[in-house]
């Protein structure tokens, strides 16, 4: 049993984490709000540029349309990128998604190279020895277009050199406050309908005509794909930052609940401790006082 | 039979709805567009977008893009889209004269920045120059078809 001076200390400590972890929570409560719009607020044109891209893609002789559009013979390599969380402390959130890009990669026949996108989710890639060959660790917290469009540019880079014959996409999608998924989508070479994205609302016309191209065909296609590519990972990186912060605000709360719970049961623990030194004493005092009536009765 | 219209800039969904008739600044021309279009893919250049539905229009403002045509849906993802009737004058006015007295002070540091300002200011004269001429109680412009300049 504890002295009462060392579980007067322990209870303080843990009210004193459940003061931090209530601040976190209430940090995080405000940045969750902050990304959820951010990501409303791209949704409709990213969602609507993905739908544009898979029209592209699903055009008569798309192989020859476009380099990013064709599919090798022969896949050789793939690239994944990995999109986690700079800072830890956010329940499941990091491991999540690395334990999902291990399960969607590791049977994967050929070597698989990475991208990662925060610094928790390149520490576990390494940890597990993966080749991880580039990271974007600390982004800004609601990062422009302009900051994550390297990212985009790179994977473009390599599939066009032929480093990597497929490009992956791994995030958590953000679905709401208390349910957040990591999901994998092919970037490169664009297919229709892979991955397991959110599913499209919009019904997928048939179409056997192809496109009227303004200007020349390949000079749209150049500008579009790299960039409606780019656009994909913008809006995965905010996706996963809203999750992460969704994530983290759930894990804060759980930590403040049960920081409680733990104060209330060791302040229980504690006043019977208490009660029953001060009963000893009593009994103590009260044995003493007999012993002493006694022994002057018997003089 | 209308087509449905999407309008999109990046950060926001701008009009979604059914049109008559869509005019669009495309990389090679103004071009109309009406229902049961055959598929097309344009880029946009700096203009106006008009969308004529049941006898009204409602103009946009429109930062290029890219615009895509099905037979039933026309979607515009645009750089930046506003409807010209809620485009703050004075904001716009401000940002056309921070831009030009900046330019105007030299030669900036880089490309990458000489770039952002020139678009802010295109950016700002398109606006300016859709209110003058589409917002309602304006003159209407003389001719169609050099809105785009």
């Amino acid at each position: 049993m504890a002295s009462a001076r060392e579980m007067r200390m322990r209870i303080r400590s843990v009210k004193n984490i459940s003061q931090v972890t209530r601040a976190l929570e209430a940090v995080s409560a405000s940045k969750v709000r902050k990304a959820v719009a951010a990501v409303r607020a791209t949704r409709p044109y990213a969602t609507k540029a993905w739908q544009v891209l898979m029209h592209v893609s699903g055009q008569p002789g798309r192989a020859n349309l476009h380099p990013l559009l064709a599919s090798r013979p022969e896949v050789r390599s793939v690239l994944a990128v990995v999109v986690s969380g700079d800072r830890g402390l956010a329940g499941a959130y990091n491991t999540n998604v690395i334990r999902f890009t291990a399960q969607t990669f590791d049977r994967s026949p050929v070597p698989v190279k990475f991208v990662a996108v925060g610094r928790k989710g390149r520490d576990l890639l390494l940890r597990r020895r993966k080749q991880v060959i580039a990271d974007f660790s600390n982004l800004p917290a609601a990062p422009s277009f302009a900051d994550v469009s390297p990212i985009g540019r790179l994977v473009v880079d390599d599939f066009l050199k032929g480093e990597a014959d497929e490009v992956w996409l791994v995030y958590t999608d953000f679905i709401n406050m208390v349910k957040q998924e990591a999901v994998v989508k092919k970037l490169l070479p664009l297919e229709v309908g892979e991955g397991t994205g959110r599913v499209e609302t919009y019904q997928h016309q048939r179409l056997t005509a192809a496109y009227i191209y303004e200007p020349a065909e390949t000079e749209i296609l150049d500008e579009i794909i790299p960039r409606f590519t780019a656009l994909q990972v913008y809006q995965a990186i905010l996706e996963s930052q809203a999750s992460e912060h969704a994530a983290r605000m759930v894990a804060m709360r759980n930590a403040t609940d049960n920081a409680i719970e733990l104060v209330d049961h060791l302040q229980l623990v504690y006043n019977k401790a208490r009660q029953q030194s001060i009963t000893n004493d009593l009994l103590d005092i009260a044995g003493g006082a007999e012993a002493l009536n006694r022994a002057m009765a018997e003089r | 039979m209308p087509i449905r219209c999407e309008i999109v800039s990046q950060d926001r969904m701008v009009y979604e709805g059914d049109a008559d008739m869509v005019l669009l600044p495309g990389a090679e021309g103004e071009m109309g567009i009406l229902p049961n279009h055959a598929p097309l893919l344009t880029t946009l250049k700096f203009g106006i977008v008009r969308v004529r539905a049941q006898g009204q229009e409602s103009v946009f403002a429109v930062a290029g893009g890219v615009a895509e045509i099905q037979p039933e849906i026309i979607t515009v993802l645009a750089d930046a889209a506003e409807n010209v009737d809620e485009i703050d004058v004075n904001r716009a006015e401000a940002a056309r004269k921070r831009a030009e007295e900046a330019l105007a002070k030299g030669p900036p540091p880089d490309t990458d920045s000489y770039l952002a300002m020139e678009a802010a200011l295109r950016r700002s004269n398109l606006r300016l120059d859709a209110v003058r001429r589409y917002r309602r109680g304006a003159p209407r412009p003389p001719r169609p078809g050099d809105e785009t300049r």
